[in-house]
């Protein structure tokens, strides 16, 4: 018995360290939501664009004045939700824009429906590797927005493109970027039911 | 956890008395816990859900016949559903190959290579007594039954259009989430999760048993490849299936707890699932065939009177199939907007594993070579899985290319890939298994004439369905849909045709079930001569129902004969 007991044993250890690599995973899956949002974020991932501030962007300029006044055109796109109730599109079509220059976007965006909408704004570039590369210093997509019945807004996103994008082989060939806005109704809708009632 | 050791010790009692003392009907089938006759339960569920699924199949080449909706309307009545509703006709679709698919993957193909023969012959090739948790053996697989209920229960209820879950094997969201309202797809998903516990207590179970309980001397380099790919995929389970249940676990929060994990509007992106499936998803394709490597190694070597060519070559070709199959998933989603550098990663990675595959090729033809080769069925059986398996292989470079893949994704091709990989290669590993091991396990000779005779008819068969998918799919037939152009009837129809010789073969194989259980000869303990020599042929057929009260001891190599087959081949 003495035997059997050790085997006993033997077995307990080994399946708790599966049991534990098993659980490991489990936490890993879970683990891959903030990692995989990190790594979109930082390597501009699937046309993920980048956040950057004035600093970032007075720099970008001043490298971009030895590049020869490359231009990109830029067009922009703009799509509502099924069940987003709301009529969004830029003010115009397309802009070109020297590479580091700092330039402004506006979108205008009304509420259709007869009540407060809070939206977000979910965004990408095409083509995808420009990601990298397209730097919003201010963006109404950073923020929730809420539209009162009837409201209508002008949202500037004001934007460069990065001079480091010359160096890169990828982005050879790329003369034209697309920068595509969607607007969701927010799962969280109180702030839209609190400025009713401030109102 | 101390009722394990209660059970353990409890059978080690009964060894004293009567080694084949058996318990009554109830006890010994429904709260059994000798690993053999949970592994027949696992082979008879892997039977009947193999003819479910096998049985939508026929659905779906039925209304694949011809262009045009013609069988989908009478399957949408019969479930009493509008059967005249378009949109209910192409719901139905959907439900059934999600089912099909399912009930393949984790219902049939599991079950029978894991759970059935896993379970039968990896405690006899070891010299083990049983399983090391006998109980949790028990437990999974009546969790598997739970979640086929699960599935079965899904396609009665409510899932958006009309009744079932009608999203793909893959589940993909945003169609499993905001596109499936209803309980149908919460089902599917629900047997997903208990069909995954199941196989990864099973997983725990395996991989304790092999570590621990192997007879004194036999030495992991001295398991038998069997043995060796169980363990492999024992592994594979358990650490991919936990990725798939945090997936689908996320899947089912966002359906009914508001969570937005694959949301867009609340920050979430609907391609992270696509990489969380993939990312359980390709290991599971190695997990359904690497136990039919495994058998297939037994068998070859068997016949050929031979040890296997290169045994540790073959050992660690499936240990290095399993590791590079975590790191390839992406090339399942070439089109979801990958960029060029990834896609020529993926693309590298994924032929990579065509290396350790080859080795795995070559050293069967190797073991025949020279042989003293007899053509018994299950010979026969493994003979035809080299060459499907070498054609699903071949197809499956072709598409590992990303600037290929981008023409062939979602075409017929790919279906015909896989299925040259699992319908034909899997399926026919575990007819060759079958046939090696059924007198093993039954103590009745099947007839080998029947079997020569399923497996000709299978070949035709099946080869008549599949090869003409490549042809649809490089002329670009889409997948996933029940209508087509009539361009494509003419293969469609020889596609079909082909459905109904399987079935006969199907047929045969049943005839030859009941010919072996009333008519077949009593099976001697090693009915396949001399080239068969792992442990489970040193007991009788079928084995006493419980072995091994004394272990056996492995020898050295010197002597080794007697019980290794996969022996070094410079021995």
């Amino acid at each position: 018995m003495s035997q059997t007991a050790t085997l006993d044993a033997r077995n307990r250890r080994t399946m708790l360290f599966a049991f534990l690599a098993a659980l490991g995973m489990l936490g890993l899956g879970y683990a891959s939501v903030p990692l995989y949002r990190l790594f979109c974020q930082v390597t501009g991932f699937g046309g993920t664009t980048q956040r950057a501030t004035e600093a970032d962007a007075d720099i970008a300029e001043r490298f971009a004045a030895s590049a020869g006044g490359v231009t990109y055109s830029i067009r922009f796109d703009s799509n509502t939700d099924r069940n987003m109730p709301w009529d969004f599109k830029p003010l115009q079509r397309t802009d070109t824009v020297a590479v580091g220059q700092r330039d402004m976007a506006i979108f205008v965006a009304r509420n259709n429906s007869s009540e407060p909408i809070t939206g977000t704004a979910t965004f990408n570039v095409s083509p995808e590797q420009a990601g990298a590369y397209f730097n919003k210093i201010q963006c109404f997509c950073f923020t929730e927005q809420v539209l009162q019945p009837g409201e209508e807004v002008r949202m500037p996103v004001l934007y460069f493109v990065d001079p480091k994008a010359l160096d890169d082989p990828n982005m050879e060939g790329v003369e034209q970027i697309t920068l595509s806005y969607t607007f969701h109704r927010a799962p969280d809708q109180s702030s839209a039911s609190e400025g009713e009632a401030e109102s | 956890m101390a009722t394990t050791a209660d059970t353990f010790q409890a059978h080690g009692d009964e060894h004293h008395h009567d080694a084949d003392h058996k318990p009554g009907f109830f006890a010994r089938w429904f709260m059994s816990t000798n690993h053999k006759d949970i592994g027949t339960l696992y082979l008879i569920f892997s039977i009947v859900a193999g003819i479910v699924g096998g049985g939508i199949s026929g659905i779906m080449r039925a209304e694949l016949a011809e262009p045009g909706l013609q069988v989908l309307g009478h399957v949408v009545n019969f479930l009493g559903g509008d059967g005249a509703s378009f949109d209910q006709q192409g719901h139905m679709w959907n439900v059934l190959i999600t089912a099909h698919g399912l009930i393949m993957v984790f219902f049939m193909v599991m079950p029978a290579m894991i759970g059935g023969f896993g379970n039968w012959f990896v405690p006899l090739m070891i010299g083990a007594p049983d399983m090391a948790f006998p109980r949790m053996n028990n437990v999974s697989f009546w969790l598997t039954v739970a979640g086929f209920c699960s599935l079965v229960f899904s396609m009665f209820v409510p899932g958006g259009t009309g009744h079932g879950a009608g999203t793909g094997w893959t589940v993909y969201a945003p169609l499993s989430t905001s596109g499936s309202v209803g309980p149908a797809v919460d089902f599917a998903i629900f047997s997903l999760h208990l069909a995954g516990a199941g196989s990864i207590l099973g997983a725990t179970n395996f991989i304790t048993t092999i570590f621990n309980m192997r007879a004194p001397g036999m030495t992991l380099h001295k398991m038998p490849l069997f043995v060796w790919s169980v363990l492999v995929t024992a592994f594979l389970l358990l650490l991919a299936l936990p990725v798939l249940a945090a997936a689908i676990t996320m899947l089912i929060t966002d359906r009914n707890f508001g969570t937005t994990f694959f949301d867009p509007a609340g920050g979430g992106d609907p391609i992270l699932y696509q990489h969380l499936f993939w990312f359980f998803g390709h290991p599971e394709v190695y997990i359904m065939i690497l136990p039919g490597f495994g058998m297939i190694s037994q068998i070859i070597a068997t016949f050929s009177r031979k040890p296997v060519f290169g045994y540790l070559g073959m050992a660690y070709a499936m240990v290095a199939i399993g590791v590079v199959g975590f790191i390839v998933w992406a090339h399942h989603m070439y089109t979801v907007g990958l960029d060029v550098n990834t896609k020529m990663y993926f693309t590298a990675a994924t032929m990579v594993i065509a290396v350790p595959t080859g080795i795995k090729i070559f050293s069967w033809i190797a073991t025949m070579w020279g042989g003293s080769i007899q053509f018994k069925s299950p010979m026969v059986w493994a003979m035809g899985f080299i060459f499907l398996f070498t054609v699903g292989g071949v197809t499956g470079v072709v598409l590992a290319n990303g600037g290929v893949d981008d023409n062939l994704h979602d075409t017929y091709y790919v279906v015909a890939h896989f299925h040259y990989v699992l319908s034909l290669g899997a399926v026919t590993s575990m007819f060759a298994g079958f046939y090696y091991w059924f007198p093993k396990m039954s103590g009745k000779m099947h007839s080998e004439f029947l079997s020569h005779v399923q497996f000709w008819i299978f070949f035709v068969g099946v080869n008549m369905i599949f090869f003409p998918m490549h042809f649809l799919g490089l002329q670009g037939m889409a997948r996933r849909y029940p209508d087509f152009t009539a361009a494509y009837a003419e293969w469609n129809h020889v596609a079909s045709v082909g459905y109904a010789i399987t079935l006969v073969s199907v047929g045969v194989f049943f005839i030859n079930l009941i010919y072996a259980f009333v008519a077949g000869k009593k099976a001697p303990a090693n009915y396949w001569g001399e080239g068969a020599t792992t442990l489970e042929w040193s007991l009788s057929s079928p084995p006493p129902y419980h072995q091994f009260e004394t272990l056996p001891v492995i020898e050295d190599h010197h002597s080794a004969d007697d019980h290794i087959s996969a022996k070094p081949a410079t021995v």
